[in-house]
């Protein structure tokens, strides 16, 4: 008769590593679900004694948090794995990079911390490069839509189309040079994305190419006016 | 690894970049993946384009371009990059852009390369074949080549009929690859060294004159009045009559793939595969795999688990596939597999076994891999509904056979039974058809008994059958897709009607018209290349995608197309040939002889059945002298080899 065994309950994890790492060239097309999965088998590929989840199937234990969407370059993103074993972080860190596919690279790693990951990614910064804009028409669009109150795009997700306040999400918007835009944008609920805020110039202003090639710099607590470092740092209200 | 600090040499990446944020799973064309490589183009004297003519889900697991890209990639004097189907939404940036087809590995254009080795496990891809050759630039046609572009070489089952393609192809090569990818990599390079001596032709030339490469252009078809083929006779006098299939022996001392690439897109398939044996000597009749790929060579139990673990651990992937045409066959199999799950017992690893076999032993291997108490479904294979149609088809299992193997199945914690099946084979009736559905309520019933629960299903799976060269159903007329049709649908609708086990089956089945132009494909000769390049042409691409596929436009091309030499579609697939007809691939050797192939289709029609000659006497198919082979089989008495275990050191 059948034998369905109750599963095994798994030890809780004896170390939490929290890693930034990058989406360059290849890898900025990469989905997060594709990048989950290459990164289970880099772990296994390591060696890396991860801790497991108990039940039928255990997986691997890993946390994602806030990742750049698909097709957006990325320097800063950010992962927790929890481990079976006490590992030297940096150590860990570099048999990942031995056996990572070509585009990923860890960058940074610590111990965890007792805020969440989440908690801790407040804003982003990013570059968007948007080729063929015409000198000045960055600067102009993103004037305008600094100058409103409130500013809504709409998207099409997978729960239907969604309306996204665009400005309020903005906290700074400007031209590095006639192709390129820096933005710093507060991760709210519904997250605005980078591309949202092209759409939005693109409303404000048609001559704003619609392809943008998108890179997120840094991402982390707000400390003051500048973006902390996630894996050491907490966020600072401003005064 | 870090990403290349630059682009390699003829790199399309910076203009690829911007269209591929525009399109769906941009990932699939980028590349990059684990233990894919990239080599300088100057240092190397032959370069291959390897494609599957599918998209990367599909055709990125295939095994036979995992194990060429390896062993070519292992020579420092050849470099592979492989390419796949782009769809049509990269496909239209591409061409806006100008932007020709590239190779994953370092974004070159494929026009670029010597040699553009394209595998066909189904004829279905041919359509893509000539988008791929368009998207790369390239001419469509084999006899407009000029001296600068690749050579294409058909490989993979379809290539034992390359007939229909004969047009667009420059070679084909029969059997296995991998000596024979080598050898042709030997010959450019010889060519190459004595200055591409007679050009273009000159290398066909070379290449045709070992027998061993049919080149289509040095052979011309004459027809009869009646459209049959009068003959198939080379044109130049270096090249022989007839060409003949590649046999790798001794698997054991080629253990490829050792370490595939590893995929970031989702593909069809994401497991690490042994293949265990090759070859199969079954003798299933409609079965063109095992009649192409004969005798059969078994690879020992030390390379199957040093291969297993090479894999694992060059992969990261968690699941083995122990892949052959029949795996359960292998003549230590039980010894295979019992090794196998005591080594990888407590840890994620998973085995499977693709299980067609239709015996209790089945259950116990089965059983072997899933000690975990993980018992979802089992698969086999009966193939024929009746008793009768199985004699036919030379699938030995009684009904008998059946329901035991099952009852076992249901005993041991099993809850689902798959059965596939075939309709539309030769001589079947509607009654054979039907008794598939009495089949499924005997599962069910002897299920319910053997479990003590009517907590069971069995599936049944069924589609058309198409007759395939180089077996004793080549001659055979493919029943029509309206016979197919009403089969199913009456099959359908009995097994709906039943109160009692009705709801505990579910039947999965395909219409009946891809089978009719795979058919078509299959079985045609070199007039059917204008039908598939009007369809090309029209806009046919991905016929093995329902959501692409379009019968009416095949129709139409081939009434127009076939007019001119008064033959048609019906022609191409529900007329049943006789013994003195020359078939188009008759002039390939795939080792079978002809009369043992006629009499075995003439055994089939009085319901004779044949035995395996691993275990009987030889039936003379004709393989083994033909080819200089013989069936390379343990039992070996060999082990597992202890594991070298060297933890890293992380603390």
């Amino acid at each position: 008769m059948a034998q369905r065994q109750p599963p095994v309950q798994q030890a809780p994890p004896a170390q939490r590593l929290r890693l930034r790492y990058a989406k360059r060239g290849p890898g900025r097309f990469t989905s997060h679900r594709d990048f989950g999965r290459a990164l289970e088998r880099a772990l296994r590929r390591a060696e890396i004694p991860m801790a497991y989840s108990s039940g039928f199937s255990p997986h691997p234990r890993i946390s994602y948090a806030n990742a750049a969407p698909t097709s957006a370059a990325s320097e800063a993103e950010y992962v927790e794995l929890a481990l079976a074993e006490v590992c030297d972080p940096q150590k860990v860190a570099a048999a990942l990079n031995d056996v990572l596919p070509h585009g990923f690279v860890i960058l940074d790693v610590a111990e965890g911390r007792p805020e969440s990951l989440g908690d801790l990614l407040q804003v982003s910064d990013w570059k968007m490069t948007l080729a063929g804009a015409q000198p000045g028409v960055l600067g102009q669009a993103a004037s305008r839509l600094l100058d409103r109150d409130e500013y809504t795009v709409e998207r099409l997700t997978k729960n239907g189309m969604r309306t996204f306040d665009v400005r309020a999400a903005v906290l700074i918007l400007r031209a590095i040079d006639d192709q390129t835009l820096a933005l710093r944008s507060v991760h709210q609920t519904p997250l605005v994305r980078p591309d949202d805020v092209v759409t939005a110039l693109r409303q404000l202003d048609a001559r704003v190419p619609a392809q943008a090639l998108l890179t997120r710099l840094a991402q982390g607590p707000l400390v003051g006016e500048r973006i902390g470092d996630p894996l050491r740092e907490s966020p600072v209200m401003q005064p | 690894m870090t990403t290349l600090p630059t682009l390699p040499t003829h790199s399309l990446f910076d203009r690829l970049e911007p269209l591929l944020a525009q399109v769906s799973k941009p990932i699939q064309y980028v590349g990059g993946e684990h233990n894919s490589v990239v080599k300088a183009w100057e240092d190397v004297d032959v370069r291959w384009c390897l494609s599957y003519p599918d998209a990367y889900e599909v055709g990125q697991p295939n095994q036979g371009v995992a194990i060429l890209y390896e062993i070519l990639n292992e020579r420092d004097w050849i470099l592979a990059e492989r390419t796949y189907s782009i769809w049509p939404d990269m496909e239209a940036r591409m061409r806006d852009a100008g932007v020709p087809q590239f190779t994953l590995d370092a974004h070159r254009p494929v026009r670029m390369f010597d040699v553009l080795g394209v595998s066909f496990s189904t004829e279905l891809g041919y359509t893509n074949l000539l988008n791929l050759l368009d998207l790369s630039g390239m001419s469509l046609h084999a006899a407009d080549r000029g001296e600068d572009e690749p050579i294409v070489i058909a490989g993979g089952h379809a290539a034992f009929n390359p007939e229909p393609i004969a047009d667009f192809i420059d070679v084909a090569v029969l059997g296995d690859g991998e000596e024979a990818s080598l050898l042709i990599s030997d010959i450019i390079r010889e060519w190459k060294a004595d200055g591409r001596e007679g050009g273009r032709e000159g290398l066909l030339l070379r290449l045709a004159s070992t027998g061993a490469f049919y080149v289509p252009r040095f052979y011309d078809v004459d027809y009869l009045d009646d459209g049959r083929i009068q003959r198939v006779a080379p044109n130049r006098p270096e090249v022989p009559f007839q060409v003949r299939k590649h046999t790798l022996m001794n698997l054991d001392e080629w253990p490829y793939p050792k370490k595939p690439i590893v995929p970031m897109a989702e593909t069809v398939h994401e497991r690490y595969s042994v293949e265990i044996f090759r070859g199969c000597t079954r003798g299933c009749r409609f079965c063109q795999a095992g009649m192409i790929t004969r005798p059969v060579r078994e690879r020992n139990i030390e390379t199957i688990g040093a291969m297993v673990e090479g894999g694992l651990r060059a992969t990261g992937l968690e699941e083995i596939g122990l892949l052959s045409l029949s795996s359960a066959d292998h003549s230590e199999i039980a010894e295979v597999t019992r090794q196998l799950a005591d080594r990888y017992e407590g840890s994620n690893v998973s085995l499977s076994l693709p299980s067609t076999r239709v015996d209790a032993f089945n259950i116990d291997l089965a059983n072997e891999l899933s000690r975990n108490g993980r018992r979802s479904g089992l698969t086999f294979a009966p193939e024929g509904g009746s008793e009768r149609m199985r004699k036919v088809i030379n699938k030995m299992v009684t009904e008998d056979d059946l329901i035991n193997t099952v009852a076992a199945a249901f005993s041991s914690g099993w809850r689902q039974v798959k059965l596939y099946f075939m309709c539309g084979l030769p001589t079947e009736t509607d009654e054979d058809v039907l008794a598939i559905a009495d089949l499924a309520r005997r599962v069910i019933e002897t299920g319910r008994r053997a479990s003590g629960t009517r907590d069971i299903r069995c599936t049944v799976s069924i589609g058309g059958f198409v007759p395939k060269p180089h077996t004793p159903f080549q001659w055979a007329a493919q029943a029509s897709a309206e016979t197919i049709d009403h089969r199913l649908l009456l099959l359908r609708d009995t097994i709906r009607q039943d109160r009692n086990y009705g709801k505990a089956i579910g039947l999965r089945y395909h219409d009946g018209k891809p089978g009719v132009i795979e058919g078509l494909l299959s079985r045609g000769d070199r007039r059917v290349g204008r039908v598939i390049e009007r369809v090309w042409r029209e806009g046919g691409k991905f016929d093995g995608w329902n959501e692409h596929f379009s019968y009416e436009r095949w129709v139409a091309a081939a009434t127009e197309e076939l007019a001119p030499y008064g033959v048609d579609l019906d022609w191409y697939t529900v007329r049943e040939r006789g013994y003195e007809e020359v078939l188009p691939w008759d002039h390939l050797d795939a080792g079978l002889d002809r009369d043992w192939l006629w009499e075995d289709w003439q055994d089939a029609l009085d319901e004779r059945e044949v035995e395996d000659c691993r275990w009987t006497p030889c039936f003379d198919c004709g393989v083994c002298p033909q080819m200089d082979t013989d069936i390379q089989i343990g039992p070996t008495g060999k082990v597992l080899l202890p594991l070298m275990v060297a933890k890293p050191n992380l603390a």
